[in-house]
């Protein structure tokens, strides 16, 4: 996978959705910005600094596809001790609880409960030490549809608070919930939008038609034009508060 | 590495273990089970005075190995290891953190099993138990790092327990059990010498028997030593917070 000089500045408070088929490259992207990814070679900074650094490790929050907690621990223990190694004072741990509507589960050893409910306490354990970037990979796969509306409402309320999200998902549906939209495709980034502009410049009616469309106009073009189709109607400017910046020149 | 994340660690791997009461069950009831058959196995015979101090020897080697390289394996493959590798944590907290918890859980686990070696099957300590537990807990943490090795080069549950007997079941045969080392084969005998869980052996031999100085059983685990040192460094080399 090669992502050329991809440039993303992203005002405090936006989510950007990160959307493509299975495979397209959504966890090896996230997982570089997070700093666990082997980069083959280029480089990536999140807020100015190399990804993955010790410093960012108190401002990046991730939540991995799985839902990475452990099945013989209870929820409040899970987070209790998630909450130690972020350095996050303990009174976090009920402050996320609520945030995802786990009171009723908190005594709950995490073997026993849903899938969106593992989910969410996966959602928690990113959240503790309000993280200003928090990365989030297919949070809402495999959820039923009233469970994924009731997570993109705590995305929302996470980004009025100021926080940032990079979200991704396959179902493209989702793309309209985003502030902006990053479109992967077979490990290239083939659109970098927003929902309006997306839908605009396509003249599409749904988010799925209209990456359809532009995966036609793609295979129409020659290769080395690829990235940045649709940036014109994209560019956001910073809004108040600091923006966090991503610059990759490329990852494999 | 801070001592709060270690700690904090530790305090994990114990709760996910007291979660789980069959488990505690097992580690602590098992070993003095199996003592108790051996020792009645040679009721009428001397066998069990002599075997009895290497069988100690072997339960926190070979439980903790298998306990160590079964949850880091899980904790690679359920993500959790992903997760907190990209949050504050030091490889030294993930990794102290879990010798500090398998060592105390070694520490209940040798104690029962001595006692009911001593008080119920009648095996004899002529030195301090005290030096004894140091003895069973250095085997604790060298199955612990070893554990942890195998961890790193297993995908699979089936691969992990298949590890023990490539890494434990050599050291049990050539350890001196069912042959004292010097009848062994010359080059044997050499790769036995040179094998952590021989001197394990040979230092609860001496803890029981009394035959050599203190300070011969402190050489050997400080042998053991050595070889925890080189298992824990090769084995947090595996640890990579970056991954394909």
């Amino acid at each position: 996978m090669v992502i050329d000089g991809l440039d993303l500045t992203v005002p405090k408070g936006a989510i950007v959705g990160l959307l493509g088929p299975s495979g397209s490259g959504k966890t090896t992207l996230m997982r570089a910005v997070v700093g666990v990814q082997i980069i083959a070679g280029g480089s990536l900074t999140v807020f100015g600094q190399t990804a993955g650094s010790a410093s960012l490790r108190h401002r990046v929050g991730y939540m991995t596809q799985q839902a990475s907690i452990y099945d013989d621990l209870s929820v409040r223990q899970n987070l209790r001790y998630f909450a130690r190694i972020q350095g996050a004072p303990l009174a976090d741990v009920d402050r996320v609880i609520e945030r995802t509507d786990l009171t009723g589960q908190a005594d709950r050893l995490a073997r026993t409960l849903s899938g969106g409910q593992a989910n969410r306490v996966s959602l928690a354990a990113a959240m503790l030490g309000s993280p200003e970037l928090l990365v989030l990979d297919e949070p809402t796969v495999g959820l039923d549809p009233v469970l994924r509306a009731d997570l993109w409402d705590i995305f929302r309320g996470l980004a009025d608070d100021g926080t940032t999200l990079l979200v991704s998902s396959h179902v493209m549906d989702e793309a309209t919930r985003c502030d902006r939209l990053l479109l992967m495709r077979e490990g290239e980034l083939i659109a970098d939008t927003s929902p309006h502009a997306l839908l605009e410049t396509t003249g599409a009616d749904t988010a799925e038609d209209a990456f359809l469309a532009i995966i036609e106009s793609e295979e129409s073009r020659p290769a080395h034009s690829r990235t940045h189709l649709l940036a014109g109607g994209s560019r956001q400017t910073r809004r108040g508060g600091r923006a966090e910046r991503t610059r990759k020149s490329g990852a494999r | 590495m801070t001592p709060t994340r270690t700690f904090a660690t530790a305090g994990r791997v114990l709760l996910q273990i007291r979660n789980d009461p069959r488990t505690i069950a097992l580690l602590l009831v098992v070993p003095s089970l199996l003592i108790g058959l051996v020792a009645w196995i040679f009721d009428e015979t001397n066998v069990f005075a002599t075997i009895g101090p290497a069988i100690l020897a072997l339960f926190p080697f070979i439980v903790m190995f298998l306990v160590t390289s079964i949850s880091t394996l899980r904790e690679r493959r359920s993500g959790t290891l992903e997760r907190l590798l990209s949050m504050p944590l030091g490889r030294g907290d993930f990794i102290l953190g879990y010798a500090l918890a398998f060592g105390l859980l070694a520490i209940v686990q040798t104690a029962i099993a001595v006692g009911f070696a001593t008080w119920v099957c009648g095996l004899e300590i002529e030195e301090s138990l005290w030096l004894l537990f140091a003895v069973a807990i250095a085997d604790a943490l060298l199955g612990t790092a070893l554990g942890l090795l195998a961890s790193a080069f297993a995908r699979t549950e089936f691969q992990v327990v298949q590890f023990m007997p490539v890494l434990i079941f050599p050291q049990i045969l050539l350890g001196g059990i069912f042959l004292p080392r010097d009848q062994l084969p010359e080059v044997l005998e050499v790769i036995g010498d040179w094998l952590p869980l021989s001197h394990a052996i040979d230092a609860l031999n001496a803890v029981s028997t009394g035959a050599e100085a203190v300070s011969y059983i402190w050489l050997r685990i400080l042998f053991i030593g050595c070889w925890i040192v080189g298992a824990v460094i090769v084995g947090s080399l595996t640890l990579r917070r970056r991954t394909p």
